[in-house]
């Protein structure tokens, strides 16, 4: 496990979100949003469909202009970075979207080896290394000149991943990795998920509503509402299971199973 | 099997009403209920319903009914509305389980109350008025697309764009060479529509050799560059509309964003680039097939030899007309490589996104291109060019 959070001198939180408001247009979507995440977390973003956690995600990477607060990330705010230092922390970012969202024009180790070929100095062959390295990562070796649309759903996901991780990443976003796999393909992608996040030391956001997923990789989350339209519990998913007061946490954790007997027994 | 002989008297949905003395109405279900079948009217209900002794209960007998499905339940539902607007009690013991359950669900409140702000308002002023926003908004849009193309073009000469040469030149290709044969075929066909329009009106003056400079004027100065760019409209631009917006909605656009890599530069430079240098050299060669086309005219039809015909060309075509036309060409090409860029990055999420922003990319595109045709030739003749 990482030790910097022990460290006085070091920054308590890798990442930082402060009073969040997100609108489009003039509907304010959700609002008053805190969190923290330690060097290191799994933090899971979790909530119904429809309660804006991957417009949360899409605002922490800069792809959506939050209506007011910031985010920080090593203590420095990337809302208010100008252009050049923002680019600069994207670099330190990995994300893989929901459909994988590999260059469709491009093969599985073009798409790996864009971002080492426009940031990095290395040889052609030196890149070709490196791609093969990360597509083994993410058990793809082999498939170095297939092109995106030759490939299963979650053989994309994980090239995908393989791209997030080309420049090892110091935080690594997921778009609800679990959605459009098999429970098989689901649980691996956890299991790499954690591996990743051992050896690269990285920070991980999941925005997830898989429960399965939830508890097995989670180490603090938070539970967006649309209905109220702000986060309405923080804490470890397993924590929030036994301990959380708040019915429709406690609905959506336990998969309705109460609401489901209840019904049973009238 | 019996089935074929009893389906005929059987096919048929049927229905008898029954009076009970407890004023109940006994709905007898009986045949097989298809929706196939056409199903009992709802006048006839509602009349059973009204009738003089007024029924306190509706009640369903299903006991000869052979076969249902959808319709029943459909039918069932009517009956049930109509009374509860009556007033009058529904005892559903009689009907199948399985259709009781069907009812029920069909029943139940929707899970999430259907949002306000997605009904819309139908009435025309407000629905004026949202389009006028919606097309100051999109204006806005493309004023900062463009400018956004600005800067990516000076990042480009300053030599910090990121931009792939392998793009570049994939592009050109896809806006060149492949686009010839078409090319050919519509300059050609506009070269010889040219030739004989002014062919019918000159031969009754005895200037039949003035169709070179006819066509050669109309061709150089505006035809040919125009048509290059309606074909390139519908060909390339579509095909960057096409490109970019399913990229957008598979969020590929957004993953290059937080790479760190300006999209801007990375896709639209090299589409807008290729384009523009391609389009004064299409446009050349649509001159050249365009007059052939004139050429072939004025042999066939006014029988002008092409030696002669090619003379009177080059004395009546100067090199302003040729220049004036490569220029608006180049023009056009920026403004149907912005056209699809930018309807390309417009694209919403959804498969039908891709069609609608790649029919608009063309519409854009053909009517700039053609305003700016208007605006050529007023400012060409204020110049005297």
């Amino acid at each position: 496990m990482e030790q910097t959070a022990d460290q006085p001198a070091a920054q308590p939180w890798h990442i930082e979100v402060r009073d969040l408001a997100m609108a489009y247009g003039d509907r304010v979507v959700l609002s008053g949003i805190n969190f923290t995440v330690k060097r290191g977390e799994i933090f899971i973003i979790m909530g119904g469909s429809g309660s804006g956690k991957s417009t949360l995600l899409r605002h922490m990477v800069g792809l959506i202009e939050p209506a007011t607060g910031e985010v920080l990330y090593n203590g420095v705010s990337f809302t208010r970075a100008d252009p050049g230092e923002r680019e600069a922390m994207l670099r330190r970012f990995g994300i893989l979207y929901q459909g994988g969202a590999l260059w469709s024009s491009m093969t599985l180790a073009e798409n790996v080896g864009l971002p080492l070929a426009q940031f990095t100095r290395l040889r052609p062959d030196e890149i070709r290394e490196v791609v093969s390295l990360k597509l083994a990562m993410v058990g793809l070796k082999g498939f170095e000149d297939f092109y995106p649309s030759e490939l299963s759903g979650g053989m994309r996901k994980r090239g995908g991943l393989a791209r997030a991780i080309a420049l090892d990443p110091e935080v690594l976003f997921f778009d609800e990795p679990s959605s459009g796999l098999d429970p098989l393909s689901a649980r691996l992608l956890d299991d790499l998920i954690l591996e990743l996040r051992a050896s690269l030391g990285a920070t991980v956001v999941v925005v997830s509503h898989d429960l399965a997923s939830i508890f097995a990789i989670g180490d603090g989350s938070l539970f967006l509402d649309a209905e109220s339209g702000t986060a309405i519990a923080q804490g470890n998913p397993r924590a929030l299971l036994e301990q959380c007061e708040d019915p429709r946490v406690h609905r959506f954790l336990t998969r309705g199973q109460e609401a489901a007997s209840q019904a049973r027994n009238v | 099997m019996s089935m074929q002989a009893s389906a005929s008297k059987a096919a048929r949905n049927e229905i008898r009403f029954d009076y009970r003395p407890d004023s109940t109405l006994m709905i007898e279900l009986t045949g097989s209920w298809r929706l196939g079948n056409e199903l009992p009217a709802p006048r006839e209900i509602e009349r059973q319903l009204e009738s003089d002794g007024r029924p306190r209960c509706v009640a369903f007998d299903a006991t000869n009914l052979r076969t249902w499905d959808t319709s029943l339940v459909a039918f069932v539902a009517r009956v049930v509305a109509s009374c509860a607007e009556r007033g009058i009690e529904i005892d559903r013991n009689g009907l199948p389980e399985g259709l009781k359950h069907l009812l029920k669900l069909a029943e139940n409140e929707p899970a999430h109350a259907v949002s306000e702000s997605g009904s819309g308002d139908r009435r025309v002023v407000y629905r004026v008025g949202k389009a006028a926003i919606e097309f100051a908004q999109s204006s806005l849009g493309l004023f900062n697309f463009t400018g956004l193309v600005v800067i990516a073009f000076a990042r480009l000469l300053s030599g910090r764009a990121r931009m792939r040469l392998s793009d570049l030149i994939v592009q050109v290709q896809g806006c060149s060479a492949q686009a010839l044969g078409i090319l050919s075929l519509i300059s050609f066909l506009v070269g010889t529509i040219l030739a004989f329009m002014g062919a019918v009106q000159l031969q009754q003056f005895g200037a039949a050799i003035y169709v070179a400079d006819l066509v050669g004027i109309g061709i150089a100065r505006d035809m040919g560059a125009m048509m290059t760019a309606i074909i390139m409209a519908g060909r390339t631009g579509a095909a960057y509309a096409a490109e970019l917006g399913s990229m957008k909605v598979s969020d590929e656009v957004d993953a290059l964003a937080t790479m760190g890599i300006s999209p801007v530069e990375f896709l639209v430079l090299p589409r807008v680039l290729a384009l523009v240098m391609m389009m004064p050299l299409l446009c050349l060669y649509a001159d050249f097939i365009g007059m052939l086309g004139g050429a072939a005219v004025a042999a066939g039809v006014l029988h002008i030899s092409f030696v002669s015909y090619f003379t009177r060309t080059a004395a009546a075509v100067t090199l302003t007309t040729l220049v004036g036309g490569l220029f608006k060409a180049t023009v056009y090409g920026v403004l149907v490589a912005i056209a699809g860029c930018w309807r390309g990055f417009e694209a919403q999420a959804g498969s039908s996104a891709v069609g609608e922003v790649t029919t608009a990319a063309v519409v854009d595109a053909i009517i700039w291109v053609v305003t700016a045709c208007g605006l050529f030739a007023v400012v060409f003749n204020l110049l005297h060019l």
